[in-house]
């Protein structure tokens, strides 16, 4: 059941910063076709925005998205983790594919650079954290090369790039993310350590992979996994990149990297939220073209 | 005002110096003979707090928790307290030092940032804990906006805030407003914590005091990051000669500063080239250990590393960028060989 462009149509669940630039990169897919904004603030920018971009706006969240005919086939949702509890079985029983960006964690855990096939016909998937969507790739790069033992992730965000959800929930983001280190990069046990940085301009998102792997790997091949790994997220993500070579302290490689954002809606420096819509939309044309493929064969998802 | 007490951070801000590597003896040595010499307080972590154990801060030889659990055994009078960076430490590590026994808890966030100390200061106080919020870096934050940070901490509920001079850079005016804004601001206690990088860790100590800080942190010797922390043996003897001896005595004091901690500090903290430069150029103390160590790495100076460290505006808990400007500037310098 595609729309009439042959899009998959979705909508976004959610009006702050983190959906108003989903909806700039929504309406640049040539696979998704961006039909409905839902907030609950009437005087929200975001929902103002949409409205003028020509999309269908509700004030009342989701029972305005679940009210529209025909539904939309796929919800990106960018409210919160509380939130995302309430909304995730309604949209599951709507047969509406979840897209979940909060850290509810309601569905596996998605990083397009590693398990996006894996995860195709899943009804929701969940985008772990900002640190998790830049760092487990690095770490499943060695995974697939070397055993790992420990990752250890650290990363540094500008203080302008933490909104009030982050901050007063820090320990799910350390938490979350070591989880995604082990289940998603591979490791034995994972670590993640959160600092934010409030100098003035602020600064790019940084992260710090720390890999400990077993003895007898070949630094080679770690450096040319991790290198290919990188090309692979630039295809959905342009601004990652290695701020220095891997560097190798016997059984471990260090790892920097900085994520500069699109800059669609968001800042530049907020490289650290602009992963994490980039990653949204990457899955969100997978599970369109998912769809289509179960629409031509007549099949179920 | 409550009474002056004072907390001895060697066993905590001392990890940084030997690099996370006390033993349970050495916790149980120190901890015993503070408490019979009258502090009132015992801090012991990792030097970056609960769950700091890490490739980017350096892995501690025993295990937190046990020297946790190893100091509560000889504590008779003294209460025991821990440190915890949001971020980094996470509210079961809180919980996990509470049931071994933790009185008090320090939550600790970069200046600006008090905001993300919510959650675990709130817990604490759901634990029954005292609390205190640590403003690192205070210098970095002008006095009124550092109050407002300290009004945050209060409102979810600290017992005391401290103006946290982690890179010893404030001169004696910058401590004094720090203190008398926050005294100011707040209806709960003061505190002060000082690094002696700029060999003002004293004075600003007695400043603070003058101004109604009265949490104030010191360690024995002054074992403690960058050039050591106010000396509890030297404060408690200034004090005595003031007539405000909380009930500290100075020869004890003298005996662990001179007797029992040497042997573990390795090598004495100092105000040297590389401690002065974190009080010039206003770094996080427990860079220096790190730099030292990156500057072997990499056949750099420490200065310079601190310097541009310093220049990049880094936050206390950023060590991985003393391996990247570490490294950069051993490239620059190989550029420079090979033109």
């Amino acid at each position: 059941m595609g729309s009439e462009s042959g899009r998959a149509r979705c909508a976004i669940l959610g009006s702050g910063n983190i959906g108003s630039d989903l909806m700039v990169k929504l309406m640049r897919s040539a696979a998704l076709e961006v039909v409905a904004m839902a907030g609950i603030d009437r005087a929200s920018e975001g929902l103002a925005r949409a409205r003028q971009a020509g999309l269908r706006v509700f004030e009342n969240g989701i029972d305005g998205l679940l009210s529209m005919r025909p539904l939309p086939q796929i919800v990106f949702d960018a409210t919160s983790a509380r939130s995302h509890l309430e909304h995730a079985p309604r949209l599951r029983d709507a047969g509406i594919v979840a897209i979940d960006l909060t850290p509810a964690a309601v569905g596996d855990y998605v990083v397009p650079a590693v398990n996006l096939e894996e995860r195709r016909g899943a009804s929701n998937v969940n985008l772990v954290t900002c640190g998790g969507q830049a760092t487990i790739p690095i770490v499943a790069a060695v995974s697939r090369v070397a055993q790992v033992e420990y990752a250890e992730i650290v990363a540094t965000i500008a203080s302008a790039s933490a909104g009030p959800a982050t901050r007063q929930n820090i320990d799910e983001f350390t938490e979350t993310t070591a989880r995604g280190l082990e289940r998603l990069g591979g490791a034995r046990r994972g670590k993640a350590i959160i600092v934010l940085n409030p100098a003035d301009p602020p600064i790019m998102m940084r992260d710090t992979i720390y890999v400990r792997f077993a003895p007898g790997a070949s630094q080679e091949e770690i450096t040319a996994s991790i290198r290919r790994m990188v090309r692979e997220i630039q295809q959905y993500v342009p601004g990652y990149r290695l701020r220095a070579e891997p560097l190798f302290e016997e059984d471990q490689v260090t790892v920097m990297i900085e994520v500069e954002g699109a800059g669609d809606f968001l800042p530049r420096y907020s490289g650290n939220l602009d992963i994490m819509t980039a990653a949204a939309v990457r899955v969100g044309e997978e599970t369109a073209r998912n769809l289509a493929r179960a629409a031509a064969t007549g099949g179920t998802r | 005002m409550s009474e002056l007490r004072i907390c001895d951070v060697s066993l905590r801000d001392g990890s940084h110096v030997i690099r996370h590597q006390f033993t349970a003896d050495q916790v149980r040595t120190i901890a015993g003979a503070l408490d019979a010499a009258g502090v009132h307080m015992v801090e012991v972590s990792h030097g970056d707090g609960l769950g700091g154990s890490s490739i980017q801060y350096g892995p501690s030889l025993v295990n937190e928790l046990e020297l946790i659990k190893t100091a509560r055994s000889v504590l008779t009078r003294a209460k025991l307290a821990v440190l915890l960076l949001p971020g980094i430490g996470t509210r079961d590590d809180l919980k996990a030092a509470r049931d071994l026994g933790a009185d008090v808890v320090r939550v600790a966030t970069h200046c600006t940032e008090a905001d993300i100390s919510a959650q675990h200061i709130g817990y604490a106080r759901e634990l029954g804990m005292q609390v205190a919020g640590f403003l690192m870096m205070a210098h970095m934050n002008p006095p009124a906006a550092l109050a407002a940070q300290a009004r945050l901490m209060e409102s979810y509920g600290a017992h005391a805030v401290y103006v946290t001079d982690s890179a010893g850079a404030l001169t004696v005016d910058a401590a004094r407003d720090r203190v008398r804004a926050l005294r100011d601001a707040l209806k709960c206690d003061v505190g002060f914590h000082a690094h002696n990088n700029l060999s003002l860790a004293v004075a600003n100590t007695l400043v603070a005091i003058e101004e109604g800080a009265t949490w104030i942190d010191s360690a024995t010797r002054g074992f403690g990051a960058g050039a050591g922390n106010t000396a509890t043996e030297v404060l408690a003897a200034v004090l005595d000669r003031m007539g405000k001896n909380p009930g500290l005595d100075v020869f004890k004091l003298m005996d662990i500063a001179e007797e029992l901690v040497p042997p573990v500090m390795q090598k004495p903290t100092m105000i040297d080239r590389a401690s002065l430069t974190l009080g010039y150029c206003g770094v996080y103390s427990s860079f220096l250990r790190h730099a030292e160590r990156a500057a072997e790495r990499f056949g750099v100076d420490a200065r310079e590393i601190l310097t541009e460290v310093g220049r990049r505006k880094a936050v206390g808990g950023q060590e991985d960028m003393i391996i990247e400007v570490a490294y950069e500037l051993s490239q620059r310098r190989a550029g420079r060989a090979n033109t």
